[in-house]
């Protein structure tokens, strides 16, 4: 019954996109203008029409109804509560009703609040949003359908794969996602400016908090998303340059830039038409990104949701909306001048070079993830990893992170170096110091030596603008700035610390033996099998002291077998100081040799100075969008309030 | 990132590979006794690729053909083989697809005219944008 | 940016435009062939058509000799299997292997990271189609080989050069092609 109302629901929602759609089209002509007046309340209600359907599909999990055949291909009637719920989003079709519920609530958000714009730009926004919402209904209801029974019910569900059954995992995927359609949002804004010429300050200001909620929602994707693979991978890497990480990071270039751009346009009416087009861009990073991934078609290895008919639905979906953004853009794009004209030395200049190395970086992630694809089809394979894209991105990140340390001090419009000069003399002695003592120090490569001198000055540069403020008056986006480039500076000393100074070791030790890992004495105490819900483990009992006359602490890797399915996997152990990681795996036993009593086991151990910054940095780069956020919603909360105030006094006054 | 379900997507596919021991290659498993020659095998190892998991380096799998590969690349250096020398015998077996890091070929030109023409175009866009008339109020 | 005022550059400002469009329409159609153009995904060895590398593999069972790559230049074509008792394949291609041995090719193994025992009773199980066998122990001459996985099965022609190479289990299907591989490398 829950199932077939989620249908209904979901078709209902539908059916309003579509009224959405048209009602807003014909709302944008003279004759049809009675029409608009619905769109608003239209796009309420279907959003919570999603919410309801997906309310729904929340049901069916959460009670394992095993008729619902989603439910049995994913679910278990002896998972913890927690699992099923997640487990509801932990497929396509779940994950594409997702998607659609936050389009949809996001679209009545926007109904409910926006009334900045004018009409007429509004109308279109919520048309253009409307028909791209129709397309993902039209792609679960046709190829997708979440709610379809199965008969006979089977008496239990396939489960899940216990790795599955990871927290992280489970929230993982959703959080992009509300980066993804966050940016949706973003992009029906950038097309109802299209549609009407109204390109300026307002539309920026209505459209940044989207952008800044996605951009938040990306971050804390993509740092955690790197945590998890660290960990859980066992051999110490973070960031890998796949494909899929690859979908993950480029829309968050995009916004990124169009974050930036935005700014430039909400202030100073400037950039119109390129923060239109990296609007376009952005949503189209999340499409291809999911497009990507979805339909398999660059590793064969990533099984997981792959599907080659779905894939090609993704695709038309992509090339209708993309390919029609495009369109209207060069069709709109002469109309819409470029605005306000500023120096190179200003902040809008210094907000021009970020966009353009965000851009160029973005082109080379895209032109590198996609080459082997090319290659494939001239009858080729090749590889393109991180030897490529690291120093290929460096080439424009580091320009980009020395005009970061000077941009947020410049004024709008025009400035002069000499003004900012003296607050930069320390930045900039900081940066030749760690330069010429980590070149002193020597065998360092150039990228993580550039990495750490840049970060050194960086971190300073970053909270210069708070200097000469009265703190408790700094305006919250003001702190938000500053977190997030501090964080910047954070992350990138965290990973060229890592890749500068990590210590490797694999050893095969026997029971009692002492390692040396760095400044870490590592001592084997005991091998033993121990035992989980549904895995048998070798655990390693390690005896860990850090320097000579400090104490000793546990750590307890694990090499783990599973038996449905059966699989191996190593549970890495980790230990933080203020000062890095310890990283230890236990792989098998080591071949004995001959006239050996004692088993020896293999040990993989890494000292990893400073490697968590790495992440604490990520959440600091996040936290900087949430306090900007804030910042701004809250102004535009109390502008809202006045205005009502206002109003209301008027009309009293009139009486 | 999503390595990790990758991860386990592979390890579910591959059954095959669940009875397949350890690699026993010498150096699979164990470093160089010099410090410098190992860290120049694990430079190179990272721009390897795993040939049975395709999205992995030879430098972070258990796979057992990966554990041959890093013994090969241990045991050359050690007899005093360049990396790059290695990365070409490797080439010479594999062809390209084995290696991280694009050769310069008829191929591959393009992965390196794209950058290249990104900081010309970057270079001419801000060169444009504020030289000709970006002064001009 | 991508935009101009008309008056300083109008015909860069409309071609730069439409620029986004054409790359993505570039982009639609790259995707579009490798969605309906599944690619390979074996990686074959970059030797075919070039001479054997040089090995010598000791015996991987006792009273059966080891693999030289010398002996497979001494005129007559040869087969190459690659294989290893832990390969569930390899049993799927042992009977092919058998038919092959059967109608007089010589069949020359190269067991993979394998023991004593445990080939021994994969020989008994499944046949044993091998004139000699060398053991791989590191799996070292299998990467010389340009090989990425078992089973894997070469033809090597009677001057010891490489003229084809099956990847996966041979099935009955692929014998008429071997066997005219074998035939052409005859000549």
């Amino acid at each position: 019954m829950i199932a077939e109302l989620g249908l209904a629901a979901l078709w209902l929602a539908a059916a309003l996109a579509g009224l959405q759609l048209v009602a807003g089209s014909l709302g944008l002509s003279t004759r049809g203008a009675v029409l608009g007046e619905a769109v608003r309340p239209v796009a309420v209600v279907q959003g919570g029409l999603a919410l309801l359907a997906f309310a729904c599909l929340i049901y069916v999990f959460a009670v394992t109804d095993l008729s619902v055949k989603l439910v049995a291909l994913n679910s278990h009637s002896m998972k913890p509560l927690v699992f099923k719920i997640a487990g509801a989003w932990g497929n396509h079709e779940g994950s594409m009703l997702l998607w659609v519920t936050v389009m949809g609530l996001g679209g009545a958000f926007v109904a409910l609040v926006e009334k900045r714009l004018p009409e007429r730009t509004m109308l279109a926004t919520l048309a253009g949003q409307a028909f791209v919402s129709l397309g993902f209904y039209a792609f679960l209801l046709v190829a997708s359908n979440p709610f379809e029974r199965l008969s006979p019910v089977p008496v239990e569900g396939n489960g899940l794969n216990p790795l599955l059954q990871d927290l992280g995992l489970a929230f993982h995927p959703p959080t992009l996602y509300l980066g993804y359609v966050g940016l949706s949002i973003a992009f029906s804004f950038a097309i109802g400016a299209l549609v009407t010429r109204e390109v300026g300050p307002a539309f920026a200001k209505a459209m940044r908090p989207w952008v800044l909620g996605a951009w938040i929602f990306l971050t804390m994707g993509i740092t955690a998303g790197s945590y998890w693979a660290y960990y859980e991978l066992g051999w110490g890497g973070w960031w890998f340059w796949d494909p899929v990480e690859n979908a993950s990071l480029m829309p968050w270039l995009a916004a990124t830039a169009l974050l930036h751009s935005c700014g430039v346009l909400a202030a100073r009416n400037a950039l119109r038409a390129w923060t239109i087009m990296l609007g376009v861009v952005a949503f189209s990073m999340s499409m291809i990104g999911t497009f990507l991934v979805r339909s398999g078609i660059l590793t064969s290895v990533h099984a997981f949701a792959v599907d080659p008919q779905r894939g090609t639905f993704i695709l038309a979906l992509l090339a209708i909306y993309i390919g029609g953004a495009l369109v209207l853009f060069g069709l709109r794009a002469a109309t819409v001048t470029e605005g306000e004209r500023f120096a190179f030395v200003s902040r809008e200049g210094a907000l021009v070079v970020n966009n353009v190395m965000l851009s160029a970086i973005l082109g080379i992630v895209l032109f590198g993830t996609l080459y082997p694809l090319f290659a494939e089809a001239m009858g080729a394979k090749v590889s393109v990893g991180p030897p490529y894209f690291n120093p290929m991105s460096a080439l424009f990140a580091v320009p980009m992170l020395v005009v970061l340390m000077v941009g947020p001090l410049l004024r709008w419009r025009r400035d002069k170096f000499a003004r900012v000069g003296r607050s930069l003399v320390i930045p900039a002695m900081l940066v030749a110091t760690a330069g010429i003592a980590l070149l002193v120090a020597g065998g360092i490569a150039l990228l993580p030596w550039l990495g750490l001198a840049l970060s050194a000055g960086l971190g300073w540069a970053s909270i210069l603008p708070l200097k000469a403020r009265n703190l408790r008056r700094t305006p919250l986006p003001i702190w938000g700035m500053v977190v997030a480039h501090f964080g910047i500076a954070v992350s990138l000393f965290g990973m060229s610390s890592e890749s500068a100074f990590s210590i490797e070791k694999l050893v095969a030790v026997r029971a009692g033996e002492v390692t040396q890992v760095g400044p870490w004495g590592v001592k084997l105490d005991t091998v033993e099998p121990v035992a989980g819900p549904n895995w048998t483990a070798m655990e390693a009992r390690l005896l860990v002291r850090y320097g000579v006359d400090r104490k000793v602490t546990r750590m307890l890797p694990q090499s783990r077998s599973f038996w449905a399915p059966p699989q191996q996997t190593s549970e890495s152990a980790l230990l933080t100081r203020w000062n890095g990681q310890l990283y230890a795996v236990l792989g098998g036993e080591a071949p004995k040799v001959a006239g050996e009593k004692q088993a020896r086991w293999q040990l993989r151990l890494w000292w990893k100075p400073f490697a968590p910054l790495i992440w604490i940095g990520g959440l600091l780069i996040a936290l900087g969008g949430l306090l900007a956020l804030i910042g701004r919603v809250a102004a535009d909360v109390r502008r809202i309030v006045a205005k009502d105030k206002i109003a209301y006094r008027r009309e009293k006054q009139g009486r | 990132m999503k390595r990790l379900i990758a991860l386990i997507a592979f390890a579910l596919a591959a059954p095959v590979f669940a009875q397949e021991e350890q690699s026993s290659a010498p150096y699979a498993y164990r470093q160089l006794d010099d410090a410098a020659q190992e860290a120049r095998a694990q430079d190179l190892m990272e721009t390897l690729r795993c040939l049975q998991c395709q999205g992995q380096s030879i430098a972070d799998s258990d796979a057992p053909i990966a554990g041959s590969m890093r013994s090969l690349v241990r045991e050359r250096i050690r007899a005093g083989e360049t990396p790059e020398q290695i990365r070409g015998w490797l080439i010479e077996r594999y062809g390209d697809y084995v290696s991280y890091k694009p050769q310069l070929t008829g191929l591959t030109w393009p992965l390196f005219a794209v950058p290249l023409a990104f900081v010309l175009i970057a270079f001419f866009l801000l060169r444009r944008r504020f030289t000709t008339k970006g002064n001009g109020q | 940016m991508s935009e101009h005022t008309p008056k300083s550059a109008p015909l860069a400002g409309r071609w730069a435009i439409w620029l986004p469009l054409a790359l993505f329409l570039g982009f639609v159609a790259l995707v579009i062939v490798g969605l309906y153009r599944p690619a390979d995904r074996n990686v074959a060895s970059a030797l075919v058509g070039k001479p054997m590398p040089q090995f010598d593999l000791p015996a991987a069972l006792p009273g059966r000799p080891g693999l030289d790559s010398r002996v497979l230049a001494n005129g007559k074509p040869h087969l190459v299997n690659i294989f290893a008792s832990w390969c569930i394949p390899c049993r799927v291609e042992a009977p092919q292997l058998g038919a092959l041995a059967k109608a007089g090719v010589p069949i020359e193994g190269i067991s993979v990271r394998d023991t004593t025992e445990n080939l021994q009773g994969f020989l008994q199980q499944n046949g044993d189609p091998f004139q000699r066998i060398g053991a791989d122990d590191d799996g070292k001459v299998q990467l010389a080989l340009g090989s990425s996985g078992v089973p894997e099965t070469y033809v090597v022609d009677g001057k010891g050069r490489i003229v084809y190479q099956h990847i996966g289990e041979i099935r009955p299907e692929h014998l008429g092609l071997l066997l005219e591989k074998l035939k052409e490398a005859g000549q």
